[in-house]
């Protein structure tokens, strides 16, 4: 064999193991999630409050506390992020001040979510008087998710042909028209993407939430927006450093840990098939 | 006789930022005639039609000078309404650009701008519009079918249709056959031809045997000025300037 075959050989080979690496943790967090969650996971577990300090019974509480808080911090995050999108893609003058713009907001991506925790503790649950709720645990994680959703946001946007706003201006359409009824519904399926896999961050966040609305046990589920929830992140959390039977509790905290996974995965699953869609009808 | 002016630009200068596109730029465009504008690449072609429905004014830190009339009003008076320019005013530019929408919606997506509800009516504006681009008969069984599938060329009749829709006054084409076969571009063509009845139109082209197939009168630009006008059989025969000579015979260009 030649010296550049050889070469060519071994490269390959490299860079194929290294990618076997990450595959193989990726299918081992599962493996060991699935093995380890599924004997805890029945009907009972799924649709029960805790009994006997966190031993027995199910986690009903957590999943309906994660579902309010992912939905009310969507229900911040995606009108608002998109409007700024809107605003900074279609709206304002294209200079220095829109690239400090972008790139505070990228900064902000980047922020740590604990430091997001703080900061809502500070501002919804001390300033505001919001208290340990989910009104607070939302707002937080909203704020948290806003960054990826303008991201997103912005690159369907961008991605829209301008050959598209054109045509629509020549038309005679007004400005905001031809957002509303072309740029829009082209960018939407990326839009939503970008909201899909930022509601599967947002469920699965535990640090933005430690402070502003979590609680480790309530036998109740949530009445109003005011109240304290469980929420499945942080009910793996306490139930793994808190609590004095770890070994009664840690097959729930598996058993907690599979239903926040299926819950993320099927929401990526989603992301992906909107996705191809978008691929499809529009054919690009 | 000469024809009614319809639209008449006088002394007309364009800059994109600093650097001048249209120098001092006096033409005429006669109504229901078709007026083609020739000349090299960044000669200011496309900017000046560009003018004529206000797409320019898209472009940060463009600026204008001088007069552009329409029917004798100013149309880049302040109080001018940009979008009743555009809607008298339609272009058909240089590559096809339906939306990703049906044939249907696309042509009636106008209408609908325009305030208009009353189904029965669109629907035959649609049909109408469709007929008058000549492109309905190959299309009647599909007009909800995405107007993407269409072949180049049928997209191209497609943005012509749907410009025709708005009833406009004039029709500007920016190249319209440049991304065009031979065949569909001798459609779009005589569809020009059949259009100037009714449609005060300019067409810019660098295809010089186009403006001579197509236009009536033809004006030469050449790095931002305007060399030459006049009637496209005189100016392609016996050219006043030896520069619209040199051009015409491939001297240049």
């Amino acid at each position: 064999m030649t010296r550049a075959r050889i070469n060519e050989v071994l490269g390959f080979t490299l860079l194929w193991l290294c990618m076997a690496f990450c595959l193989f943790f990726l299918g081992a967090i599962l493996y060991f999630i699935v093995v380890r969650g599924a004997p805890a996971i029945t009907w009972e577990f799924l649709t029960e409050v805790p009994r006997r300090s966190m031993t027995q019974g199910g986690v009903a509480p957590a999943i309906a506390g994660t579902f309010y808080l992912t939905l009310g911090a969507m229900l911040l995050a995606f009108p608002l992020g998109l409007a700024s999108a809107i605003y900074l893609c279609e709206y304002s003058p294209k200079n220095a001040s829109l690239n400090i713009i972008r790139l505070s907001i990228n900064n902000l991506a980047g922020v740590p979510s604990v430091v997001f925790g703080l900061f809502g503790l500070a501002l919804f649950v001390k300033a505001f008087g919001f208290g340990v709720s989910i009104l607070s645990g939302a707002l937080t994680l909203g704020i948290m998710a806003l960054p990826g959703i303008i991201s997103a946001s912005q690159e369907a946007l961008t991605a829209v042909p301008q050959s598209y706003r054109e045509a629509s201006l020549a038309l005679g359409a007004s400005h905001w028209q031809t957002i509303k009824k072309v740029v829009l519904p082209s960018a939407l399926p990326g839009i939503l993407t970008g909201v899909i896999l930022a509601v599967g961050r947002v469920a699965g966040e535990t640090a933005p939430i430690l402070f502003t609305a979590a609680t480790f046990y309530t036998r109740d589920y949530p009445t109003s927006p005011f109240s304290e929830v469980m929420a499945l992140p942080y009910h793996i959390y306490a139930l793994m450093t808190e609590g004095t039977r770890p070994e009664q509790q840690t097959p729930i905290a598996y058993g907690c840990a599979l239903i926040l996974l299926a819950l993320v995965l099927t929401i990526s699953a989603v992301a992906i098939v909107v996705r191809q869609r978008q691929r499809r009808s529009y054919g690009t | 006789m000469e024809p009614e002016v319809k639209i008449k630009a006088q002394h007309v200068n364009f800059f994109y930022g600093k650097s001048p596109a249209l120098k001092d730029i006096n033409l005429d465009i006669y109504a229901n005639q078709v007026t083609a504008l020739i000349g090299p690449s960044g000669c200011g072609k496309s900017t000046f039609i560009r003018l004529l429905n206000r797409m320019n004014d898209l472009i940060p830190g463009a600026r204008m000078e001088g007069r552009i009339t329409m029917d004798g009003q100013d149309i880049f008076a302040p109080r001018r309404d940009v979008v009743s320019l555009r809607r008298q005013v339609g272009m058909v530019f240089q590559k096809p650009n339906p939306f990703p929408k049906s044939i249907f919606e696309n042509i009636a997506y106008g209408l609908k701008l325009g305030g208009v509800k009353d189904r029965a009516f669109i629907e035959q504006r649609v049909i109408e519009s469709l007929k008058k681009a000549a492109i309905y008969d190959e299309i009647k069984d599909r007009l909800h079918d995405n107007a993407l599938m269409l072949s180049g060329g049928q997209q191209q009749r497609l943005c012509i249709a749907r410009c025709i829709a708005v009833d406009p006054k004039v029709i500007l084409f920016d190249e319209p056959c440049a991304s065009l076969d031979p065949i569909s571009t001798r459609k779009i063509e005589e569809l020009i031809l059949e259009l100037k009845k009714d449609y005060t139109i300019a067409i810019v082209t660098h295809n010089m045997q186009q403006a001579a197939r197509v236009s009536d009168y033809t004006a030469f630009l050449y790095l931002g000025s305007l060399i030459e006008f006049g009637a496209t059989q005189k100016l392609f025969t016996v050219p006043k300037e030896k520069m619209t000579e040199d051009y015409l015979s491939g001297r240049f260009g």
